[in-house]
């Protein structure tokens, strides 16, 4: 009765009200479609709308942001900042360099060592088998903190200003250990590692003919996983990272904020500050320094969003 | 003995496998665990290394404890962090199971796989980047926002020194950037109910509303429960590129963005109080480790293959 008015108001024709009165339960009229539809695709929109807006900025003119701001439909556009990163862009290159550079041995040490590690906790002869789990899940629990961290990182492993500050860090956790486990005991048989036993088979062997090619689904969840951590990150070269050569793409993002700022509020001369000001990017400059280091997220981002899920599904056996 | 190292020996192969994690673990959870003992000694930073600098350290007892606590920090960074969790946990949970019922039942399912494409997307940008488009909103003579205003004959607003619009900007950013990814996750959790209970609810005639409060909702609770545990669980921790890169670390912001992690932080790196800080961490991880030794223990009791371990 509710739906048959719903459809009423939505202004369909009688005859097709009836006929499609049987098909309602299985759907919602089309007036909530209607409304659905709207708040999710507002909702999408919204999410995707800031960085249309930012690549929107960073082909603005520079010379009419100082009067109108940033607009929605600027009335100067201009490549300007694009041919300025690249003339000078010996920071942005090497910025690009070291984050890459860091993605890929990155993922490569943490795959091997979370794939080893994952792969030895589930084999059920394994003697220590529980000794390794505990080992590893105990770490889910405490957190000793950033300041030991900082001092063991730094002091400790001498690390400070060194590219492994930003890829050790980074290279184990005990969660992707655990969907891992997970994916080996539910997805290769026991009876395929005894098989290749009998034949002979050394165990890391078995781990690369058998076991790696059953695994690469969820080897490639965990893959994207942690290369979306190693694109990302900044925190570790905030804490661990002076050297201007060493700095990634994110980080220095952050630092050209940083040092605008530092200098808009101790801006007291403000001929030198005004000198400082200018030796820095503009801001359609910075916008698009924040356009190229999101790009390569954008391109990879249907095939990140379909292993996504699939990962939080390989997740859902355990999780 | 003979057989321990028989033992050890049998296992070779595996133990060579778990070593470079093991290892890991050893330096990079372990050893800072032991490290934590900075909270009870006035640090001084040795040249000769790291277990000097503790070492010859002097022992102050609870000294920083009760410094830390007899400053009002203590109480603002603890309300903000657990404010704020609290509100991205209720709010996150009823906007993400709305949105994930939403895109279930859109008529049309490629236009719900595109809402989802776009939904996802925050959820892949750092927080320096969110702190940029953040920006582009806010910023004073050239934001978004302020030209907004505008049009209203408003006067622009200060938003990076006015503290009292944070608390809402800080939700937003972070239902913003959080939902898409955990809407996706219930939706999982309704596309995998089993098709025939809906059949059998329109046979004895259930509208879609109906079916959504009899079905959906119920057979959701569970993992809707389990996750909102684990956050619980994590509630004294803060997200610290939220709190640190979207208000753009501006001071006059402190006493509604300032959480335990950007404390500690700030500690380590700016002000120099390590000992104090130093506190505030292990302060952290030990009501930290209590809350997630619970939400796990309840999660258990309720459903034991959903509990972390």
């Amino acid at each position: 009765m509710q739906m048959a008015r719903k459809a009423e108001k939505a202004g369909k024709p009688k005859t097709e009200r009836l006929k499609r009165k049987t098909r309602d339960f299985h759907r919602i009229s089309p007036l909530w479609n209607v409304i659905f539809n709207l708040i999710a695709g507002l909702f999408a929109a919204a999410c995707v709308f800031p960085f249309i807006f930012v690549v929107i900025i960073s082909f603005t003119d520079e010379s009419v942001l100082a009067s109108e701001g940033y607009r929605i439909i600027p009335s100067k556009w201009s490549l300007e900042a694009y041919r300025y990163i690249f003339e000078s862009g010996d920071t942005l290159l090497r910025a690009y360099g070291v984050t890459i550079a860091v993605t890929l041995i990155g993922t490569a040490v943490s795959l091997v060592m979370i794939a080893l590690y994952a792969y030895a906790i589930s084999r059920k002869n394994f003697r220590y088998r529980r000794f390794f789990s505990i080992f590893a899940i105990l770490t889910m629990l405490f957190n000793g903190g950033m300041i030991p961290t900082y001092m063991v990182v730094a002091q400790l492993l001498g690390l400070k200003n060194s590219i492994w500050a930003l890829i050790l860090p980074l290279a184990m956790n005990a969660f992707y250990i655990m969907i891992l486990r997970t994916f080996y005991s539910t997805s290769v048989p026991d009876a395929l590692v005894e098989s290749g036993k009998i034949d002979g088979a050394g165990e890391f062997r078995i781990f690369l003919k058998i076991i790696v090619p059953l695994s690469l689904p969820g080897l490639a969840t965990i893959g994207l996983f942690s290369t979306l951590g190693y694109w990302n990150d900044w925190f570790n070269a905030l804490l661990y990272i002076d050297n201007p050569n060493l700095v990634p793409l994110q980080s220095m993002l952050m630092r050209i904020e940083s040092s605008m700022q530092f200098i808009q509020q101790n801006s007291a001369n403000s001929n030198i500050s005004m000198a400082a000001l200018g030796s820095l990017p503009q801001d359609t400059a910075r916008m698009a320094m924040v356009v190229l280091a999101t790009l390569p997220i954008i391109f990879a981002y249907p095939f990140f969003q379909r292993y996504f899920v699939q990962g939080l599904t390989v997740g859902a056996v355990k999780e | 003995m003979g057989t321990f190292f028989k033992n050890l020996y049998r296992n070779k192969a595996l133990l060579f496998m778990v070593l470079p994690g093991a290892i890991w673990f050893f330096f990079f959870s372990y050893l800072p665990l032991a490290g934590t003992v900075v909270a009870f000694k006035e640090y001084r930073f040795n040249r000769d290394g790291f277990w000097a600098s503790i070492a010859r350290s002097e022992w102050v007892g609870w000294d920083n404890f009760k410094f830390l606590f007899s400053t009002s920090d203590a109480y603002t960074i603890t309300r903000n962090t657990l404010l704020y969790n609290l509100a991205f946990i209720v709010l996150g949970l009823i906007f993400s199971v709305l949105m994930a019922i939403i895109l279930s039942e859109l008529v049309n399912r490629k236009l719900s796989k595109l809402y989802q494409t776009g939904m996802f997307l925050p959820y892949f940008l750092s927080w320096v980047i969110v702190g940029y488009f953040v920006f582009s909103f806010l910023s004073m003579d050239r934001g978004l926002l302020n030209q907004i205003l505008g049009w209203f004959g408003m006067d622009p607003i200060q938003w990076y020194s006015e503290a009292k619009y944070w608390p809402y900007i800080m939700v937003i950013v972070n239902l913003w950037k959080s939902i898409g990814y955990s809407s996706v996750v219930y939706l999982a959790a309704i596309l995998g109910i089993d098709k025939s209970l809906y059949e059998a609810a329109m046979i004895d005639g259930a509208n879609k509303w109906q079916q959504i409060r009899n079905i959906t909702l119920p057979l959701l609770t569970p993992i809707m429960t389990i996750m909102t545990l684990l956050a619980v669980g994590k509630i004294f921790y803060a997200d610290f590129g939220l709190f640190y890169q979207v208000p753009r670390d501006s001071g006059t912001l402190y006493a509604v963005t300032n959480v335990i992690d950007t404390y500690v932080y700030r500690g380590l790196m700016t002000t120099g109080e390590i000992g104090m800080s130093a506190a505030a961490g292990l302060y952290q991880s030990v009501v930290g480790f209590a809350l997630v030794m619970i939400s796990n223990y309840v999660v258990r009791r309720m459903d034991k293959d959903s509990a972390l371990f």
